[in-house]
Order: structure tokens, then sequence, then C-alpha cells
């Protein structure tokens, strides 16, 4: 590993003391110290490759991990031949063949991230050191992917963020073994503010009710530049104690605070509490400033709406995907998974199925398994049939551009499914910005 | 002023629920000297009380959705509707009132169970002891109720009548204080459980003896009086109190597996702050606590204190904990 | 007064525990890797949180203070230390002392305050002010620790002293001593050498006539207090000792991974102290190291035990066997594992009242003959 090699340049450099202690250090360490000289961390000796999926298992999100398993799991099945092949069948341009990678079969290791970085961090530690994976993936949470995703830099993996969805992520801690195929809060708030003003007018006094950590913040942010650049003034903007719970104190000065529009950034258990709340408290019924009172909920999850119930209906957000939508990819994955588990995926299974995918394809691309390889082939990387019309790596942040969902809560499901529709497709174009807005460093190949 | 009495109102809503969970707690442990960390399991069954009811109410014919290919969708017709109608759609409307009806037996066995199975063999131990198994059994049971019903938030809904707010400025002739039907029944329901409970332990023969056993269980005990018995029946009653408290607040409060352990914490400092085993301190910490919390979460508060209405809670439990050695109405 | 206690200058057994223990310690890379838990990130822990329980234990375990609040010093040391390692320097000298000062100043003004009151009021004036910290730390006071996310060292960030001496960081910043990058089995050596010492250390205050004092108190305050005795000053000082190792713990934390987040400090984290404390057995010297490495065990190896390894584990029975054994078992790996870790606390706290150490030692006392000897216990 190359922090071997770093060592000893410094060890000269600094005397006679330090290396006493670092050769005391050696010699009493057992031979599990001495490694093979490795090309890269963890390189695939044998006949199969290690992926690690590190999902909650635990906590609020338990359900959400659970799904993003089971579609890691199907992802794995499709890799190496199993199965019908799901969007193996419809991705373009694609380089995997079916039999595992590069000629590996896929095995695969799970961990319990608990939705805390700490827990994240040694859960994916334990795939590396232990069980010699080579690319880590999943979470259900900004915090836990960006404490993993720098130690997948530090440890020389690849990390393929699952349900992410702060700016932060591929934006001032964006990481060069990182990537994300998931949108962000910058996106949804470009992408749903048109949307907002078309439905309910320029002229809106909104307030925001935000979870008081860095992915509310992002998402209010967003969302507040957005509304305010098409004419919307902010009323308020307040933040709400994580896992509040009982919402009642936050939602009444909102009542008679001239606000006509609530925007909910929650995420979670806190959206769907929030939200039962308000529509409890009446807002929906309200008129002011002779308009009908609107709420609205940034970042929208069919798994976490159902515990709204008739709350969600009628209410705006934006997904990343969503399994009614009718393309190639969208619907052979929808069958595959379907046909696997007797429901449909959540949009944090589709983004983790289409990570193991791109980056199963990339090592094929790049002939290797070593990051460097690999992160070369990711970069720019542009395809289509994987749910969400043509899609493209972003070189410059790892970011993946495609087009938005804005959805609205279905009026009058037709199956217990049924609880989203989708209100526009946003087109890529919208949401796109400059790399730079963000600030932060890829920084190096770390191999 | 609407304002203000808005937070009143939440704060009483609030006080309600914190109230309800810290008398049954403080009760367990003033009767039994039993620390229970498996408190605010018992408020999360009593929770899922409402859930199951609710899903024995909507058992449902399924009629395949024709358009969605890949995997069963139903789209979900209850044989209550199917059968009765309209009456059929009332009775599911009313689930949560009838699942009051259900959940006090069933919290009432819970807690008998619990106590005789397993508590009891733990008076004797310290409550580091306590703390350790009944942390432990509100962990399995919470797991157990994961494996049934997830972990995501199960939706709840209070009867249509009273799903909606009410202004209750009008009949003050203060127009615009508007607020929901069902956190005014709710305040209703914890003043009028806390009452049954007082009234109970003040002028039955049994609460009588119960309440001497708290004071002196040896000299009861002497006195011939099984009091064993009636502090089995003691932490029935507690986990009632619990349960219903959990089984009202689910149209408030979406249930899922973990929300005893979200309680648990605050119910603990609601206990302390009131007294541990003093009832009358429980409710009143519960109502103070709960009050301040929503004050203390109003903008011009927040705008000059920020972050104020993360801590407040704590900050009041430390201050009246260091004026005031044994709580707001402890005995020593 | 049943516990008996043995005040002898150090005796030749206690070097012989000494012996013992940093031997098992020591070699932890070779037989942890029979119970798959031989690899660097786990023994860390192993190290780490058994640092943490004894620390916890000299507080618990010998004046009977219950506190709920511990969480708040690792944390406070973890930050201490990524806040050491952007100004001063990635030598995690500095880093300790600074660790170990402010977490001492924590426990001397929460301990200060919150030992005036005893019993269940004392723990939840300690949790009190522990969620305090989570909560100001995970929201308000970003800027210094930056919240969610969790505090990080930067290549860019100033780090004085190694400016001064013309230090530069390569690649990722990692926490140095003297040039012995303390990442992996280096990283696990230096939190070995670490436990070791505060077990020395906690063995030594078990022993002295302060631990007795710290024992008397726990049996009868009121008692003491007649005789004339003041215990607060002796309560606080095994406070903010038990502060500075939890400050300690949470610095080598961030030292083996530069990194502190908030929820270091949440309640949950330190129920968490208080169970490893239990179920390895409160007031023993082992069994807190004990209790932590069966918690973190659970926490990283059966959470991460899926159907695929399951199959994997009943392969050599018969197919319809192999699939009854992993349809048992499942409930309880993967994402039941904390179930098994519910049972494991009744199962322990109903049969075996003193932890794993009692366990312990009724196997011992099986093949003895002549129970008693109670060992270690002070």
């Amino acid at each position: 590993m190359s922090d071997d090699d770093k060592k000893f340049p410094n060890l000269s450099r600094r005397g006679f003391l330090k290396a006493s202690i670092a050769t005391a250090a050696v010699t009493a360490a057992p031979t599990i110290l001495i490694r093979n000289a490795h090309a890269f961390v963890n390189e695939p000796k044998g006949a199969t490759v290690t992926l690690g999926f590190n999902v909650p298992q635990t906590g609020a999100y338990a359900d959400e991990g659970a799904d993003e398993l089971r579609a890691f799991k199907l992802a794995v099945k499709h890799l190496n031949g199993e199965g019908d092949g799901g969007m193996l069948n419809t991705m373009k341009p694609s380089s995997l063949k079916g039999n595992g990678i590069l000629g590996k079969k896929v095995t695969y290791v799970t961990g319990d991230t608990q939705t805390k970085s700490d827990a994240a961090r040694a859960s994916a530690k334990r795939m590396i050191e232990k069980d010699g994976a080579l690319m880590i993936s999943g979470g259900s949470s900004s915090g836990v992917a960006i404490a993993v995703q720098s130690l997948c830099q530090e440890a020389g993996v690849i990390f393929m963020a699952g349900l992410t969805h702060s700016n932060d992520t591929t934006g001032k801690d964006k990481r060069k073994h990182g990537f994300r195929h998931f949108f962000n809060a910058y996106m949804s708030g470009q992408a749903l503010a048109p949307v907002l003003a078309e439905e309910y007018g320029r002229d809106r006094k909104a307030y925001h009710l935000t979870a008081d950590y860095t992915w509310g913040w992002t998402q209010e942010e967003s969302i507040k530049n957005a509304t305010e650049a098409l004419g919307w003034k902010t009323v308020a903007a307040v933040r709400t104690p994580l896992g509040a719970g009982d919402f009642s104190q936050y939602i009444t000065p909102v009542l008679n605070s001239g606000a006509d529009v609530l925007i909910l950034n929650h995420y979670g258990k806190d959206m769907v509490n929030s939200l039962t709340q308000a529509v409890q408290f009446g807002l929906r019924d309200k008129m002011v400033n002779g308009k009908k009172f609107e709420i609205v909920v940034p970042l929208f999850s069919r798994l976490m709406a159902q515990g709204a119930g008739d709350a969600i209906k009628g209410i705006l957000g934006t997904t990343n995907w969503h399994w009614s939508l009718s393309d190639e990819g969208s619907k052979a994955f929808v069958k595959s998974f379907g046909a696997e588990y007797g429901f449909p995926p959540s949009q944090a299974a589709q983004t983790c199925y289409v990570q193991t995918l791109l980056y199963a394809n990339a090592c094929e691309m790049a002939g290797t398994f070593n990051p460097c390889g690999v992160i070369e082939a990711l970069e720019g990387f542009k395809f289509d049939g994987m749910g969400n019309g043509p899609t493209e790596y972003r070189a410059a942040d790892h970011q993946c551009f495609k087009d938005v969902l804005v959805v609205r809560g279905k009026e009058k499901p037709s199956s217990q499914f049924d609880l989203l529709e989708v209100a526009k497709v946003v087109p890529r174009s919208q949401v796109e910005y400059d790399p730079s807005i963000f600030g932060g460093e890829l920084g190096q190949c770390n191999a | 002023m609407e304002a203000i009495l808005l937070q009143i109102l939440n704060g009483l809503d609030k006080g309600g629920a914190y109230a309800l969970i810290a008398l049954g707690l403080s009760l367990v442990f003033g009767t039994l000297g039993v620390v229970n960390f498996a408190h605010g399991a018992l408020f999360m069954l009593g929770a899922f009380v409402a859930v199951s009811v609710q899903e024995l109410l909507t058992i449902s014919m399924r009629v395949k959705d024709p358009s969605i290919t890949f995997f069963d969708a139903y789209k979900e017709v209850p044989y209550l509707e199917v059968w009765w109608g309209d009456i059929g759609r009332a009775i599911i409307d009313y689930s949560v009132p009838i699942s009051i009806v259900a959940a006090i037996p069933v919290m009432l066995l819970i807690g008998l169970a619990m106590e005789r199975g397993l508590i009891r063999y733990f008076y004797k131990r310290d409550h580091a002891d306590q703390i350790l198994v009944t942390f432990g059994l509100a962990i399995v049971l919470q797991e157990i109720v994961k494996s049934f019903y997830g972990a995501n938030p199960i939706p709840v809904a209070a009867p249509e009548a009273v799903a909606t707010s009410v202004d209750v400025g009008a009949v003050f002739g203060m127009p615009g204080i508007v607020y929901p039907w069902w956190r005014l029944i709710y305040l209703l329901f914890s003043v009028v459980v806390i009452g049954l409970v007082f009234a109970f332990l003040q002028f039955t023969t049994f609460g009588m003896v119960v309440r001497a056993g708290m004071h002196d269980r040896e000299m009861v005990s002497l006195l011939g009086i099984n009091i064993e018995r009636r502090f089995t029946i003691v932490f029935g009653i507690a986990a009632v109190v619990a349960g219903l408290a959990g089984t009202m607040y689910t149209p408030i409060l979406s249930p899922d597996y973990h929300m005893g352990m979200d309680f648990l914490v605050l119910s603990f400092v609601v206990v302390v702050v009131g007294g541990m085993g003093s009832l009358p301190g429980a409710v009143a910490a519960g109502f103070l606590l709960g009050i301040l919390q929503s004050f203390f979460s109003m903008n011009e508060i927040k705008s000059i204190l920020p972050g104020i209405d993360q801590i407040i809670i704590y900050l009041v439990a430390v201050i009246i904990l260091l004026v005031r050695p044994r709580g707001l109405m402890g005995k020593d | 007064m049943q516990t008996r206690i043995i005040i002898a200058s150090t005796s030749l057994r206690d070097y012989l525990v000494l012996a013992i223990f940093s031997a098992v310690v020591l070699s932890a890379p070779l037989w942890a890797q029979a119970i798959g838990a031989g690899y660097p990130d786990l023994l860390q822990k192993f190290a780490i949180f058994g640092l943490f329980a004894i620390g916890y234990n000299l507080l618990f375990g010998l004046t009977g203070y219950l506190s709920f609040g511990h969480a708040a010093f690792l944390g406070v040391g973890s930050y201490a230390t990524v806040w050491s390692f952007k100004l001063l320097s990635m030598n995690v000298i500095p880093a300790v002392l600074l660790s170990v000062a402010i977490s001492a100043i924590f426990a001397v003004v929460i301990g200060f305050l919150s030992l005036r009151r005893t019993g269940i009021y004392f723990s939840i004036l300690t949790l009190a002010f522990a969620q305090m910290s989570y909560n100001m730390a995970y929201s308000v006071l970003t800027p210094i620790t930056n919240g969610e996310t969790g505090l990080r060292v930067l290549r860019d960030d100033p780090r004085l002293i190694d400016t001064l001496l013309g230090i530069q960081v390569q690649g990722s910043p990692l926490a140095d001593l003297f040039g012995l990058t303390l990442k992996g089995y280096a990283g696990f050596y230096f939190c070995a050498v670490m436990l070791i010492l505060g077990f020395w250390v906690a063995l030594r205050i078990f022993r002295s006539p302060y631990g007795m004092k710290l024992v008397a108190i726990k049996s009868n305050q009121t008692r003491m207090e007649y005789t004339g005795f003041n215990p607060r000053p002796y309560l606080l000082s095994v406070f903010v000792i038990s502060g500075i190792y939890a400050g300690l713990a949470g610095s080598l934390m961030a030292i083996v991974d530069p990194l502190a987040g908030a929820e270091r400090m949440q309640w949950t984290a330190s129920g968490e102290v208080v169970l490893m404390t239990i179920l390895g057995g409160v007031g023993t010297l082992l069994g807190p190291v004990i209790g932590a490495a069966t918690i973190k065990y659970f926490e990283n190896i059966f959470s991460a035990v899926n159907e695929q390894t399951l199959h994997q584990v009943f392969d050599f029975l018969p197919d319809w066997l192999n699939e009854l054994m992993v349809t048992l078992t499942s409930p309880f790996v993967g994402d039941g594992w904390h179930l098994t870790l519910g049972v494991l606390f009744m199962v322990i706290i109903i049969f075996l009242p003193g932890g794993i150490i009692e366990g312990f030692r009724r196997i011992q006392a099986l093949f003895q003959r002549k129970p008693g000897k109670a060992e270690e216990e002070a």
C-alpha cells in the first residue's frame, strides 16, 4: 500500500527517534502486518470480487435500507448472469457481459450503518479491512454518505453513494473516490420552483420549516433561492430539532404569519409527522391573501410517504425515480424486482441498483479493478436506459446529471403502491449548474 | 395574543402526553421501586394496538389492478365496507376510539404478564440490574413489533368528523384560534385518565392500601395485607395508562417501532423533575415542560436564543433539580 | 460492607494480572482472527471502548453513581483531538493532552453540579448535560462541530506546529506519533497501550485507600458523613478521572479515524457504556472490558451476517436442514442483531446478576471445589 511508501521517506527525514519507535512497532507487530505487495487495495486474487453494501438495518431508515439491500442483491444476480438480467438489457452503452465483473463472480458483504456516521464507518472499515471489499455502496442519509465517502477516499476503494440528497456530497465534501447517482437539493429547488410558480402563481409568501442539520439547511437554501428568483417571498425560515415528533409548536405560528405556502424541508419521520400535523391544523383548508394555502415537500420518498397516509394527497415534491415510469429501463427493473420480491422498488432501491451496475460497467470499461482506472471510466460517462433518461456522470464533481421528476401525491390511488404521480419531468438542462458554486475539491486518486 | 394562546394549547397538549407517560412510570417507581426502561415500549405497544385494530378492521377484499403486470398490486376494499356499506365505513373510521376499548384489556394483560414474568424477580435487585433487564426487554419488544410492521411509520387516521380543526376562540368570542379537534380530545382524554387514576388511588380501599404501601411497604405487609398482589395490579394499571397514551397519540404521531425509545428519555426527565414517585409531581412536570417547550420554540424567543428549543427541557430539568433536590414534589 | 478490600502495596498478583492482561490485549490480532474480529478497526474499537468502560466503572462500580452522560466527555475528547489536528499538529501528543484537558474541564463543571444530587436525580442531571451538548453540537454549534457531517481533518488546515517544523501532509492527513502513522494495526497498538495503562491506573485505584473510601461512599454515604467525612472531593475527583478516561477514549477514536461526530454524545451512546459495564460485571476490573468487547462484537459482526453467509455456515448440513437452520437463525442476525443483543441483556442479567464475569467465576467455582475467594472485587 502506498502509505508504506510514504512512511519511509518521512522516517529518514525525521531522525532517529521516530525510526526507533517505528522499528519497535514493526518488530512487535505480528506477521499479519506484512502484506503481499498489492497493486491497489483489496485487489481480487481469486475467482470472485467482493462488493460491500452498507445500509441502515436498524433505526428509522431500516425499511429503506432493506429495500436498498434487495436492489443490491438483484444487481449482483444480474451481474452474475442469473435472473432475467434487468437493466443489463437496457443499459446503453454497456460493456457488461453477465459473467460477473471482468470474469470474476460477484459476491457481497452487508453491514448496518444505523444511520450514524461512526457505525457506518466502522461497518465500511470491516468490509474493507476484513472482507476485502473493493467498492462500498448504500446509505440513507447525507451525513453518513459524506463520512463513508471520505473513508473510502483514504482507504483507496470506490464509494458509490446510495440515497444522499445534500449538495455537500458532491459539493464541498466531494471526493475523487465518491460518486453519486441520486439528485441533490439544488436540483430539487431548480426543478420544483418553476412548477410551483406555474401551479400556485408568482405572488406567494413561503414559510419554511427546516430540519436543523446540514441537509435541511442546504435544502432550505436551494428551494429558497429558486423560489425567490421567481418572485416568491420568504416570510420566515424556522429550524426544527431533528426527530421533534410533535411539530405543533412550529406549525401554529404559520397560521397567522401571513404566509400562504408552507415548505417542509424534512425527510423521513420528520416529514411524515410535520406533514400529517400541518394538515390536521387545517392549513390546507385555509385561504390566505385570497389564495388557497399550499404545502410543499421538496424531497419525496414513496416509502416514507406511506406513513403520512392521506395527508400527501395533492402535495408537490421531487423524487429521483418512480416505479410507474414507462421507459424501457424502468420497466425492465420494476419487472425483475417485482417478480423477485412481489412489490415495486423504491427510489432508494433504484439508485443503489444503478450504482452497482455502473460500477461493474466501469470496471469492464477500464479492464481493471484498479480504482484509478475505474474512476477514469466513470468520469464523464454518458449512459441511457437506466430509468432516468440520458444521464452523465460529470467529471468535475462526480454528480449524475439527469432529468428530475416533480411528483404529486395521488388523489385517487388505484393500488396500495400507487401513491405518487409524475407531475412533470424537468429536463436535465434546467437543473444543471456550475460545479464551482459549491466549492470543494475532488483530490487525487488514491491507489 | 393568538400566538400565545395557541402555544399554551400546544403546551397543554404535549403536556398531556408527557403526563400520561410519566404518571405510569412514577407509579411503578413509587410502588414497586422499579426503574422501568420498558415503559416507553408500553407506550409504543399501545400505539400498535391501534395499528392492529385498524389492520383488523380493514382486512380487505383485494381487487387486482390490471394495469400493473410486474407484481401484484391491489385496490383494497375492506370487507366491512363490502358487507355493510356506510356502516362498515363508519366503523373503520372510528378505529382509534375502538382501539381504546381493545387497548385496556390488552395492555392490562401485557402489564400483568410483564410484572409476573419478569419484573417481580427484580424488586430486590439494584437499579442497575433493573435498567439493564428492562432495557433488554424494551429492545426485544420493539424488534418483535418491527418484524411484524416494519420500521416505517404507519398512518392511523382520526375519525373524519374530528380530523380537522375547529376555531376554539370563536366560543370565547375571540375568533382566530384554530386548533385540531383531535388534539383537544387528547387533552381532555389525558385529563380524564389522570383524574381517574387519582380518584382510584384516593377514594377506593384498594387505592388506600396501595398508597399506604408506597409509604411503608413493610408496615402494610405486617398488617397481613397481600401488598404484592396489589402492586401487580398497579403495574397493570401503569401499563394501561401508558398504552392508552400511545393509542390515542397515533393520529398525531404516526407510530413506528422506535417511538417508545424516543419518548423514554423524555418521560424520565419528566418524572424526575416532578419528583421520583410523586404522582402529582409527574403530572405537574408533564404540563410544565410541555408548555415551556412550546413557548421556547417561538420565533421571537429563538431569534434571541438560537437553538434554545433544542435544550429547554434539559435546561429546566437541571435548574429545577439544582434548586429543589427532590424535584418539584418529591419526598425524601 | 460485604465487599472485601485487599489493601496492600502492589502485590505480586497484581503484576501478574497486568502481565496476563497485557499479553491478551497485545496478542489480540492473533486470537481475534478465530472469532472473525481480527481486523484493525474492530480491535481498535475493543481497546477504545474497553478504556471508556474501565473509566466509567471507576465512577459507577466504585461509588454507585450511575452517570447517563459520559458520552458527552467522549464527544468532547473527539472534538478536541480533531481541532488539535486541524490547528496544531497531526502528532497525537498535543491532541491527547488537549483532549484530556478539555474533557477534564467539562467533567469538573458537570460533576460539580451533578454531584450535588444522588441516585436517579444525579443520573438525570448528567443525562441532561449530555443531551444539551449533543443537541447543540448537532445544530447550533455547527461552526465548531460541523454538525451532522462531523468534524474532519482537511489537507489545507493551518496546523501551526507542523507548519513551523516544516512538516507537510501528503494525501489525506493521518494521525502520527513522531513519524509513525497511527492507522491500521499501528493505531490498534497505540490504543492497546493506552488501554493497558488505563487498566493499570484503575487497578491501582481499586487497591488504594482512595478506592476504599469510594466504596465506603457506595455502601453508606450518610454514615460516612456522620463520621465527619466529606465525600464530595472524593466523588468529584473520581468523576473527573472517569471523565478523563472517556475523553481519552474519544481522543483515541479521533486518532485512529480523524473524524468527530455529534452522535457520539447522544444518550444512546451514554447508555451503551452503562450496558457494557453492567453486562461485563459492575465493580470488577475486567468486566467492563469484556462487556465493551461483547457489545462491539455484536454490533459489527452479527449485524453483518446475511442469508448468504448463513447458508455458508450451515453448508455441512443437508439442504432441507440448512434451509431450516437459516430460517430459524436469520431473525437474530443482520437487521435482527438488536434483538439478539436485547435477549442477551435479559438472559445475562436474569441468570448472572454479576454479568459475564460472574459467569466466569461460577465456571471457575465448578472446578475449584471450594468457593469464595472473591477475586478482583473491590
